[in-house]
């Protein structure tokens, strides 16, 4: 039982000072959890810490690999809104988000 | 030694910036007692005046957030953007304390090292706290100061007073919980997500009680606001009533950045940014009541130098790597270096008490008009200019309002904007001035602003920003054109 930070994890270290268990580190390019300390927080919070602090859609997953915070559950951004704000800024030639 | 900014900015010896930014600044800190008075006088960012002359920097030590803000992207990482939040390398502190002393070694008018970010630096405790430690005691002629969103506030005001910090910003952008949900989608707080109201009532609480810790322990406190076009706009009137009545010195509100390029849930979402004159409206409706800051730049969680230019570029972690630094001999030459600028602000300031006010002038109606200068004289050319300082001319003479950048604030990439020319862009963020002062203007902008209602004026080059501007005014009165109000001769 472990959780898993991936690629779109921005560095941005508020992750791992809220781990009870000391199993977040910094590495390269991102972050990573080492699966043989993380408990996913049972027994110790109600929710998984880094999950419940971490800023980015996507970036932690359980261990089915599925997405604690999906898209649009920390910006409050529709995801049809966004795609249609990827495509309007690529259509004027702008690199997508 | 090499000594860009002061050979350039604090050149214009003579005149200097007569009684203009001195004047707004005057009346801005001028009901402070005489110990804040003396607190602030050389810090870039409190003082209108101290910002031709001082400057400031920001080291990103603090990555970590424990709230989201709707007008922020944690994907901070932009080179060519100049905006809150923005960064281009996060450091530890060993890097920031030596990045620190090699920009006071080599820019001795830097008097302030600031934390704003990227996130909140009170999120970042350690990282935080352990850069000030270190410069306290290894470069004790640095002003400190640390910007915070508020919600680790009260909890970390012990730390703070013991490290010697007397200036602390926090951004406060509502004391209601139902506007604050408008905003703030989230907060992480005693172990939890919590989304909406609930965690923007624990944010406002925990800000309000910060506000109070603070002035308990005699910390000066300004409040840093983004104005938020039907959000938060005539809620702000409020907000400064209450700060005010609580102890902050200085309100400072900014217009929302927000595009759609930048990721933010405003910029997608089509949230609007004020207009200057709105912006400007508001600052004056709270002005009654508080001291309103109206010079900030908006500047990244990296920057260094004056306000409204970066010289991080020149001070990378490779660059700072090379520099050997002897701190002892550079502290003794940035004394000098303050000394003579002291000196230079106080002959300011008596030369200006010795000027009359003249009460018995006509009353022309107020104008607005836009300076390209750097520092205190106009020494710009128009097209040269990134942004104009606006000043207010009015019979009791000239009065700095605030700035208009000129491009997109990401600078130099032809994805940015939506097409206009640059020179259409340039007039467009001009609205509401009348007149525009540089130092030289080209043939084809001089045509493109006359047919857009904005006299260029190019005959007062390298004078005092002021002087100049009374000087167009005075000519304007003369002509009877400040009899009526603008929408009438518009219409006319």
């Amino acid at each position: 039982m472990a959780l898993e930070i991936i690629e779109s994890c921005v560095n941005c270290y508020a992750c791992q000072p809220v781990c009870p268990n000391d199993a977040i580190y910094e590495a390269k390019p991102h972050f990573l959890i080492n699966e043989d300390k993380c408990t996913e927080c049972v027994g110790d919070f109600a929710d998984a810490q880094c999950a419940s602090i971490c800023p980015i859609e996507g970036a932690i997953l359980d261990e089915l690999g599925v997405a604690l915070n999906p898209p649009g559950s920390l910006t409050g951004i529709p995801p049809e809104r966004w795609a249609a704000a990827q495509a309007e800024i690529q259509a004027r030639g702008g690199s997508p988000l | 030694m090499d000594l860009p900014i002061y050979q350039e900015e604090a050149a214009p010896k003579s005149g200097g910036c007569s009684a203009g930014s001195c004047g707004s600044t005057d009346d801005q800190l001028g009901h402070l007692s005489d110990d804040i008075r003396k607190k602030v006088e050389d810090h870039p960012c409190y003082s209108e005046e101290a910002h031709h002359y001082f400057a400031r920097m920001h080291v990103a030590v603090a990555p970590a957030c424990n709230i989201q803000c709707h007008y922020c992207n944690r994907k901070y990482d932009c080179a060519n953007e100049s905006r809150p939040g923005v960064v281009s390398e996060v450091m530890t502190p060993d890097q920031a304390v030596k990045k620190t002393m090699a920009v006071a070694a080599t820019i001795p008018q830097m008097t302030v090292l600031g934390i704003a970010g990227p996130g909140d630096p009170l999120a970042n405790p350690e990282r935080t706290f352990e850069t000030f430690r270190q410069l306290s005691e290894k470069a004790p002629d640095i002003k400190l100061c640390v910007s915070t969103n508020g919600l680790a506030l009260p909890a970390a005001v012990e730390e703070l007073s013991k490290h010697n910090i007397d200036h602390v910003t926090i951004t406060i952008n509502c004391i209601d919980p139902d506007v604050g949900a408008q905003i703030y989608p989230w907060i992480y707080w005693e172990n939890k997500r919590i989304y909406g109201r609930e965690g923007a009532a624990i944010l406002i609480e925990q800000q309000q009680k910060g506000l109070e810790m603070l002035k308990e322990k005699g910390i000066l406190v300004k409040v840093n606001s983004v104005l938020i076009p039907g959000v938060n706009d005539q809620h702000l009137k409020e907000v400064s009533k209450v700060v005010k009545a609580k102890g902050a010195f200085l309100h400072n509100v900014m217009p929302l950045i927000a595009e759609a390029e930048h990721g933010t849930f405003y910029g997608v979402m089509g949230q609007r940014s004020p207009s200057p004159a709105e912006l400007k409206e508001l600052q004056d409706a709270c002005e009654g009541d508080m001291n309103m800051m109206r010079h900030c730049r908006q500047c990244r969680a990296d920057a260094v130098g004056l306000l409204g230019e970066d010289r991080g570029a020149e001070f990378t972690l490779d660059k700072i790597e090379q520099m050997d630094i002897d701190y002892d001999k550079a502290m003794e030459f940035r004394a000098e270096v303050r000394a003579g600028i002291q000196a230079e602000l106080d002959a300011k300031r008596a030369e200006k008490a010795k000027v009359v006010p003249l009460e018995d002038s006509p009353r022309g109606r107020p104008v607005l008009m836009a300076v390209a200068a750097k520092g205190a004289v106009i020494n710009v050319h128009f097209g040269h200019a990134k942004e104009f300082m606006v000043y207010e001319a009015t019979y009791q003479g000239a009065r700095f309002v605030g700035h208009r950048k000129t491009d997109s604030y990401c600078a130099g990439d032809e994805t940015c904007g939506d097409g206009d020319s640059i020179l259409d862009k340039t007039i467009k963020s001009l609205e509401g001035c009348e007149v525009v002062l540089c130092s030289k203007i080209g043939y084809e902008p001089w045509g493109n602003l006359e047919a857009a209602g904005i006299q260029p004026n190019g005959e007062h080059a390298m004078e005092p920003i002021e002087e100049a501007v009374m000087a167009v005014w005075n000519e304007m009165l003369a002509a009877g054109k400040l009899d009526a109000p603008v929408e009438a001769k518009k219409r006319a």
